[in-house]
């Protein structure tokens, strides 16, 4: 290994990777590990049972087609709104920029029960939505509030920056050789921004299909038409379930995997195409 | 989310607006500023308000009262003890973990980052599910854990656990990227000069990380005080035993004690108000110092 042969002027090598190992092994690794093993110890058939019960599929369908969903809407007002922080200047700029984070400092928990009582038929919204005929609160339009909420910042975070170092003499020379201004955003400003909004689309809809404190409250939780898949982990533990709720929590991990990989590879494009970005 | 410090350490500028080639119709820039507004309001503030004007919404009196309740202060307690052996025990893992990455090169680096990273993208009930399958009573160690008399599934400790789980990657995410971009010259310097690698670390490294080795404690200690996925797992809700402040909120809400829930959920929206605040000082703060720093 060349790890060792390599000559070091600092210290702490060993030490530092070697706790770093032990830590993340014993906090994240070996407790993920278990999930797997506890999947594969209990047969393909019982665990493929497990998986693809009607309920189960649907709850699949809600969360990924409603995450997707969220996440798509979050990339469209997600640019508007950092185009609009980075590029113009309003009153109450620096307080809007500010609690863009809130979704990520706000416990799940409390969003979940004020946005129910904003859309709840009785709430502030939902009195006036009820009756146009829209149910917001206790249906999956519920879930896309929730979810919309939540992913909201990584779309602006992620796109924020790139915006941010744009070239203005890229778009001044677009105007020059005769491009109107949408000419010029899509075909110079947009294109060094997308691998930052697609990475913040993944973001978003990857913490948007875990997402459990904020949705639980607004869902309803009907099996078949809102009930989410993390929610039927939880219900499974509940029963004493194990195998049931194990073989579940496998096919979420594996979609983790892939999210993550997927979103490794989209930041490193990002970095390519976008060098001085996260340095 | 490393890229949320550099985005606010890089100077803000006008130059937008200066170009006619840069700029929208008067009236694009209305409407965009419009809709994204309202899009704020809607999403982000609405619910922010909510909170409070929930929790007020039959007077001061009942409000303290329920905040007052001895269940909510346990609560409140125990959200407190919870996060205060998470944060620190994540603030060291950050630190070894980014002094172990940015400072060398080994092989399987990059692994080992996106690794760091995989908390982040684990649903919090797959993580709360994790360790019931490890130390729950049909866990790997549960049976040999309960012959010796110990129980952590449904006790502070599993709500610990968890909750370093959840906010695994928060101080590792901030400092990795920031110490790389910081190099090891300085504190090759001095340790050439006699340094030994503990006083290099204290008086080099650390006050160059300093304002992103808060940021990314602020960040975990929001996530760590507000969890609740994960902890809701393996808590068991006992009341005054096993019930962190957001599944307290829960409790309440479920049990249509509204004003109650909201009462707690307003303390949870206080310390989000507060966490945010901070944010953006260190962000200040952190700019300061680069700018000083390219003053040089």
């Amino acid at each position: 290994m060349g790890v060792w042969t390599a000559r070091r002027v600092l210290p702490g090598f060993p030490l530092a990777l070697g706790y770093t190992l032990i830590y993340l092994s014993l906090i994240v690794l070996i407790p993920i590990s278990a999930v797997f093993l506890k999947a594969a110890t209990q047969g393909w058939e019982s665990f493929w049972a497990a998986i693809s019960t009607p309920r189960v599929v649907a709850s699949y369908q809600l969360t990924y087609g409603v995450s997707l969903l969220a996440a798509a809407i979050n990339v469209v007002f997600g640019l508007i709104l950092a185009w609009v922080l980075v590029r113009y200047h309003f009153p109450g700029r620096r307080i809007v920029d500010a609690l863009v984070d809130l979704p990520f400092a706000l416990p799940t928990a409390v969003a979940g029960i004020a946005l129910t009582a904003i859309y709840a038929g009785n709430g502030w919204l939902g009195q006036w939505l009820q009756p146009l005929g829209i149910k917001v609160a206790f249906t999956p339009l519920g879930i896309l509030v929730a979810l919309i909420f939540i992913g909201l910042p990584f779309v602006v975070r992620t796109v924020q920056p790139v915006l941010e170092d744009l070239e203005t003499e890229l778009e001044e020379t677009a105007a020059s050789l005769g491009a109107d201004r949408w000419q010029t955003f899509y075909r110079v400003v947009l294109p060094p921004v997308l691998p930052a909004l697609l990475t913040g689309f993944a973001l978003a809809f990857a913490r948007a299909v875990g997402e459990y404190g904020s949705v639980i409250f607004i869902a309803g939780n009907v099996p078949m038409v809102s009930e989410i898949t993390p929610l039927l982990i939880i219900t499974k533990l509940e029963q004493f379930d194990y195998p049931g709720a194990t073989a579940i929590a496998a096919v979420m991990l594996v979609t983790s995997f892939i999210l993550l990989f997927l979103i490794n590879g989209l930041q490193a494009w990002a970095n390519r195409s976008h060098p001085g970005g996260t340095a | 989310m490393s890229a949320v410090v550099a985005t606010h350490w890089t100077v803000h500028s006008r130059r937008f607006e200066t170009s006619a080639a840069t700029r929208e119709p008067a009236w694009v820039r209305g409407m965009l500023i419009a809709l994204a507004l309202a899009f704020f309001a809607l999403f982000l503030l609405l619910p922010l308000v909510t909170v409070f004007a929930e929790a007020l919404r039959k007077g001061w009196g009942v409000y303290f009262a329920a905040l007052a309740e001895p269940d909510t202060r346990s609560a409140i307690f125990l959200t407190l003890l919870v996060t205060a052996i998470a944060v620190p025990l994540n603030l060291v893992f950050g630190v070894a973990a980014a002094w172990a990455i940015a400072k060398f090169d080994f092989r399987g680096k990059q692994l080992l980052t996106t690794l760091i990273d995989l908390p982040f993208s684990v649903s919090p009930v797959v993580a709360g599910l994790c360790f019931v399958l490890l130390f729950g009573a049909q866990g790997w160690f549960g049976p040999w854990l309960a012959d010796h008399g110990v129980r952590i599934i449904f006790t502070v400790p599993a709500l610990v656990l968890a909750t370093i789980f959840v906010t695994f990657p928060f101080v590792a995410r901030e400092l990795i990227p920031l110490m790389e971009a910081q190099g090891q010259e300085e504190e090759e310097a001095a340790i050439v000069l006699g340094a030994s690698g503990w006083k290099t670390f204290w008086y080099v490294t650390l006050p160059n990380i300093k304002w992103g080795l808060i940021y990314g404690v602020i960040l975990c200690n929001a996530r760590a005080m507000g969890e609740f996925g994960a902890v809701s797992v393996v808590s068991g809700h006992i009341r005054g035993r096993t019930n962190t402040l957001p599944l307290h909120v829960e409790i309440l809400y479920n049990e249509y004690n509204f004003a109650a829930a909201f009462a707690a959920a307003s303390l949870l929206a206080l310390l989000a108000l507060l966490t945010l605040v901070l944010k953006s000082l260190v962000e200040w703060q952190g700019r300061q110092q680069m700018n000083a720093g390219q003053q040089l």
